[in-house]
């Protein structure tokens, strides 16, 4: 019931925008939409090239990776394999707490503290910055990831922890050679979700990073995202049923493949790890 | 009785400061009066003693599991553990590789002496104990890596790198535990693959790569059938040749067969300790003819 619930709106989702969307491929080539290498349906000179946007989610998303998988792994690590159960009992609710600010808190934080910070030491970067926006998203799926990861970690055998402190491993060679290993398709997935969740995150970015459609792997440099443009837009003055306002449903498309495409890829890797051990 | 430890010597200038101890060590006929508790036949017989277990008490929080207990294990020599379900044995023999250590907010009292070294004390490194005590356990517990990688676990982690002295690890343990001929030729399939038998010997030539002198075996063949039971008896009956085996077993004609010695566990006290033929037909205890009669547990 609830699946064929879920699946029912994804189809109407996806039917609304790809109806909508017709709209805008009737004006605008594909060539164009993947090719160009300018977005600038705002301005008089227009450009459909979708590329600005998708390398500034990635970015952000990259950026945001590199914040919250090392450090979230680390930290799920620690209490799941360190820490008193006393003290992991108090972490993961204050976990869940964190994961309950609003984004547009992030975003605040990271234009009044981080990116002044940033233009501290790097002099050359701009105010709104795709930097300031990775770091906050990042603290912003941290919870997630440790959460999920711990739970992963939690769920891989004693006897397993035993049979290798038993072969005369210590407790940190045990971690790395059986506990994250065999986790390691849950801690994958866990990774997926979460960037799926930063490529998905919108208020911090619009904030953050700037509105500025802008093909570069520059973390210094003002970006939009593909959340935020669409976003923009749906809160701005476009004409409702023009070129540009249909532009975001053909966005949205986008970032609606990119979604799908990560999760298939996690499912992937999640077949590909049972196959070798189940 | 005189006693005949190769370690004698060092295990009494250590004890100078631990005064019951080298009394134990001394006059093993001590142990004789602790309720219950009775020397290994073998080590009264004047023969070295491997493991010497001097009071040995366990709690698990504030559960007590085992009471008292003094045991001496002669080296190359198989002793069985008998005795119902939750008496102890498992817990008992996981003191002897430190395994409760794992175990949150347990506590141990009494001594270990392993060739007349004192496993608890502070000086010991644990990581250097198990690799000389090694252990399978009651539920075989292969990794999820191939064959080839669980047996050379333990090797790898002693720090061997090269592949040709891993390979002849691999195969000579496979070989002892008799498993090589069945998987020769897929070392590289995960070793979840293998049947419950084929686990649990993959699980003892494991232990056995490591190069331990002492083996550990919790009721290894509790999960087997009556092939593979008696494949993994003719196992221990090798192997005892170079290692000094402490196995568990809940099958009274298995310890009969496989063992020199037999201690029978009672709410985790040593109740009885003796030869096995000398338990199985003449037990002191009435417990224990109970127990070996099949009138409880
Ligand atoms: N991790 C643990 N935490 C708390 N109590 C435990 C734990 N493991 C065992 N015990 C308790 O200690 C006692 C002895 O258990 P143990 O596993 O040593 O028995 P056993 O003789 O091996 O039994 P079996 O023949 O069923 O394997 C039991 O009462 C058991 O409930
Ligand atoms: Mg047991």
């Amino acid at each position: 019931m609830c699946a064929a619930v879920s699946v029912l709106t994804t189809l109407g989702i996806v039917v609304v925008l790809l109806s909508q969307a017709r709209g805008f491929f009737q004006e605008v080539s594909l060539v164009e939409f993947f090719t160009d290498t300018r977005w600038t349906p705002l301005f008089e000179q227009k450009h459909y090239g979708i590329l600005p946007l998708v390398s500034g989610t990635m970015l952000v998303a990259a950026g945001s990776a590199l914040v919250a998988l090392p450090v979230g792994l680390c930290t799920a690590i620690y209490l799941s394999e360190y820490a008193a159960p006393r003290f992991r009992e108090v972490v993961k609710p204050v976990l869940e707490i964190l994961a309950g600010i609003p984004s547009v808190v992030y975003g605040f934080v990271a234009v009044v503290f981080i990116s002044p910070i940033i233009r501290e030491i790097f002099p050359s970067a701009d105010v709104f910055n795709a930097a300031s926006a990775s770091l906050v998203v990042g603290v912003m799926i941290l919870p997630m990831v440790i959460s999920l990861s711990e739970d992963v970690l939690g769920s891989v055998p004693q006897a397993l922890r035993e049979a290798s402190c038993a072969l005369g491993a210590s407790q940190f060679e045990t971690i790395v050679r059986v506990v994250v290993p065999a986790a390691l398709s849950g801690i994958v997935a866990s990774f997926l979700l979460a960037v799926s969740r930063a490529i998905g995150e919108t208020m911090a970015v619009t904030l953050a990073a700037g509105a500025t459609p802008n093909l570069t792997l520059n973390p210094l440099e003002s970006i939009q995202t593909m959340t935020a443009y669409i976003a923009q837009v749906s809160m701005g003055e476009t004409e409702h049923g023009s070129t540009g306002y249909n532009s975001i449903f053909a966005v949205g498309i986008s970032l609606f493949v990119i979604t799908l495409l990560m999760n298939l890829l996690s499912q992937w890797v999640l077949s590909r790890m049972r196959e070798k051990y189940e | 009785m005189t006693d005949h430890h190769p370690n004698a010597p060092l295990e009494l200038t250590r004890a100078t400061s631990n005064g019951p101890l080298a009394e134990q060590v001394q006059a093993p006929e001590d142990l004789d009066r602790h309720d219950g508790n009775v020397a290994a036949p073998a080590v009264e017989r004047g023969q070295a003693s491997m493991i010497t277990v001097s009071d040995l008490s366990f709690y698990y929080g504030a559960v007590q599991a085992l009471t008292d207990v003094s045991m001496r294990i002669p080296p190359r020599n198989v002793t069985a553990l008998i005795g119902p379900s939750g008496c102890g044995k498992s817990t008992f023999l996981r003191c002897i590789n430190r395994m409760n250590d794992l175990i949150e907010e347990s506590r141990v009292e009494g001594s270990i002496h392993i060739e007349g070294q004192d496993i608890y004390s502070p000086q010991t490194d644990v990581v250097e104990l198990r690799k000389r005590v090694g252990m399978v356990f009651q539920k075989s517990n292969p990794f999820p890596k191939s064959i080839f990688d669980n047996v050379a676990y333990g090797p790898r982690v002693a720090g061997i790198r090269s592949r040709t002295a891993l390979e002849e690890i691999v195969e000579s343990s496979l070989f002892q535990a008799a498993l090589w001929d069945e998987v020769k030729d897929r070392l590289d399939a995960s070793a979840l693959k293998l049947s419950g038998g084929q686990q649990q010997r993959l699980c003892i030539a494991r232990a056995l790569a490591t190069g331990p002198e002492v083996l550990l075996m919790d009721e290894p063949a509790s999960a087997l059938d009556p092939a593979s039971t008696a494949r993994i008896e003719d196992l221990v009956s090798e192997l005892k040749e170079h290692y000094t085996i402490v196995i568990v077993t809940h099958n009274m004609h298995q310890a009969a067969r496989v063992s020199d010695q037999t201690a029978f566990f009672f709410e985790g006290r040593l109740f009885e300790m003796s030869e096995t033929a000398e338990l199985f037909t003449n037990p002191k205890q009435k417990k224990t003819e109970d127990y070996i009669g099949g009138r409880f547990g």
